[in-house]
């Protein structure tokens, strides 16, 4: 990716998450060439790993290649920490939803709440995250036209991922509910509550 | 933080504060942002001994009017822009001092399209993740400049200048043509070397977040046509080529993820030139061999 990244594919988000760890790791000694590493960016299928102007690139491949072979993607994720997000059930698109799922409103949310989400990777926005490995019946297209104002807090669905916006925006995904967990605070550290790998669990409260 | 301040007293189209730049959190969805053209905004923190964590204000197509409160040491970089001060012209790549209640006026650029003005101590808004730019993606960071504003200057530092003047050349007005190589999706385009072959033409839609070029659209092999690329993430240069053919080449405010293949990469010396095209000036690309 150019003179100054690495884009590297793997097959899919396990890998990419494992991969990424793997990384953080060894981009946090700042031993060597790990100390030109300034961002790793984990998303769908790829980890990018993006270093300063003039860094020995070659090098920098030849180690990821070796991390990368030495990685199992069952030592992912290792202490990447659990959260809880209250939701109340009350977003505007919850019929649509269960529409195309063919499940009940009902069902819509047990199905959402059953089984624990991963953080996936971000990029959208400070602090939004793709939510994965999610109960796959609650797969969904995008809404036909995005709305110009979806308000902070709405939790969303949109193909297997689910999401929460952390400040108001335009967007296009399905909403089934709203929370009042603050996503993104540029004066908490970190200003991020999700980051890759950490395991997310939607709990239904009332309204 | 001294008591000298930089009035702002008038702005032209977009007037924002940068520096290098905000590093380490990407994966949170937060970009780099940071100077455009990093050698024109590293140059003046050099002239005048500042830090490149010191911030400057990026003038985006002239028409900045400042007053000095203490006396400055000012610099100005990148695009070339006719600058008084109190009326009487003052030079490019070379400190000068502001008097105090003494007036900046930088009028439209002859050649380039974003000038640096920095000013010896930096300018000491609070930073935000490590860095005082503006990202107008996230919108973190200090907001653009308006009218009324009065910037702290920061403490001199240390280091003295001790060059008078630098002798860059000025960005040109005569197509120019950057180095590339080959992006992660080349092979989703019938004709990769269409990129280096065609002219393109700088958009008047383009801004911080990317130049767009105008030209005869890339054409994607049928197969690749429909496919749909998982989000992956982008780099400062990279020319992603939206379903309508005509690439856009990556600037500071790009998104941290994209889901458009990208054809080719922009060295990272070149975005610098990149930044300082302005709308309707030709641009080429020769492709260079991949980095590793």
């Amino acid at each position: 990716m150019g003179d100054t990244a690495i884009l590297v594919e793997t097959s899919n988000i396990d890998a990419v998450l494992a991969l990424s760890a793997t990384l953080g790791q060894l981009a946090a000694t700042r031993q060597g060439v790990w100390a030109d590493v300034d961002d790793i960016v984990p998303a769908a299928r790829t980890v990018l790993v993006v270093a300063r102007g003039g860094t020995d690139l070659a090098a920098l491949a030849r180690l990821i290649e070796r991390a990368g072979a030495a990685t199992t993607v069952s030592d992912s994720v290792a202490d990447a920490g659990r959260v809880e997000i209250p939701v109340r059930y009350d977003g505007p698109d919850l019929e649509d939803v269960a529409r195309h799922t063919g499940l009940t409103p009902r069902e819509v949310v047990e199905a959402h709440t059953g089984m624990p989400w991963r953080v996936g990777f971000g990029g959208f926005a400070p602090g939004f995250a793709y939510l994965v490995g999610g109960d796959p019946r609650l797969t969904v297209p995008r809404r036909p036209s995005p709305r110009t104002a979806v308000p902070a807090g709405a939790v969303a669905l949109a193909g297997d991922f689910s999401g929460i916006y952390p400040r108001e925006s335009p967007g296009g995904w399905q909403l089934i509910g709203t929370t009042d967990v603050v996503l993104w605070d540029v004066d908490r550290t970190p200003p991020a509550l999700f980051t890759p790998g950490m395991v997310v669990t939607f709990v239904e409260v009332g309204s | 933080m001294t008591d000298k301040r930089l009035h702002i007293l008038a702005t032209g189209p977009q007037v924002t504060l940068q520096d290098s730049g905000r590093r380490g959190h990407m994966a949170v969805g937060v970009g780099r942002a940071g100077a455009a053209d990093q050698a024109a905004y590293a140059l003046g923190a050099r002239l005048l001994g500042n830090s490149t964590r010191s911030a400057a204000i990026e003038v985006t197509f002239g028409g900045l009017r400042v007053r000095a409160k203490g006396e400055l040491l000012v610099c100005l970089t990148g695009a070339l822009a006719s600058a008084t001060v109190d009326g009487v012209p003052v030079g490019h790549a070379a400190p000068f001092a502001l008097a105090d209640g003494s007036e900046l006026e930088l009028g439209m650029p002859s050649s380039g399209l974003r000038t640096y003005v920095s000013v010896r101590g930096g300018l000491g808004v609070d930073p935000v993740l490590g860095s005082r730019s503006m990202d107008t993606m996230s919108g973190l960071g200090p907001p653009p400049l308006r009218v009324g504003d009065a910037l702290p200057v920061g403490p001199a530092p240390r280091t003295l200048p001790h060059v008078d003047v630098a002798p860059v050349g000025k960005p040109t007005d005569d197509p120019i043509v950057l180095r590339v190589s080959a992006g992660p999706r080349r092979d989703w385009f019938e004709d990769p070397s269409a990129l280096a072959s065609t002219s393109w033409t700088v958009s008047d839609r383009s801004d911080r977040r990317g130049i767009r070029l105008l030209g005869e659209p890339l054409t994607r092999w049928p197969q690749s046509r429909d496919q749909e690329l998982p989000s992956e993430g982008m780099v400062r240069g990279a020319i992603q080529v939206p379903p309508n053919g005509e690439p856009v080449i990556f600037l500071n405010d790009h998104p941290v993820t994209g889901g458009y293949p990208v054809i080719g990469v922009v060295d990272a010396v070149d975005v610098d030139r990149a930044a300082q095209l302005v709308p309707g000036q030709p641009v080429g690309f020769r492709w260079v061999p991949s980095y590793w």
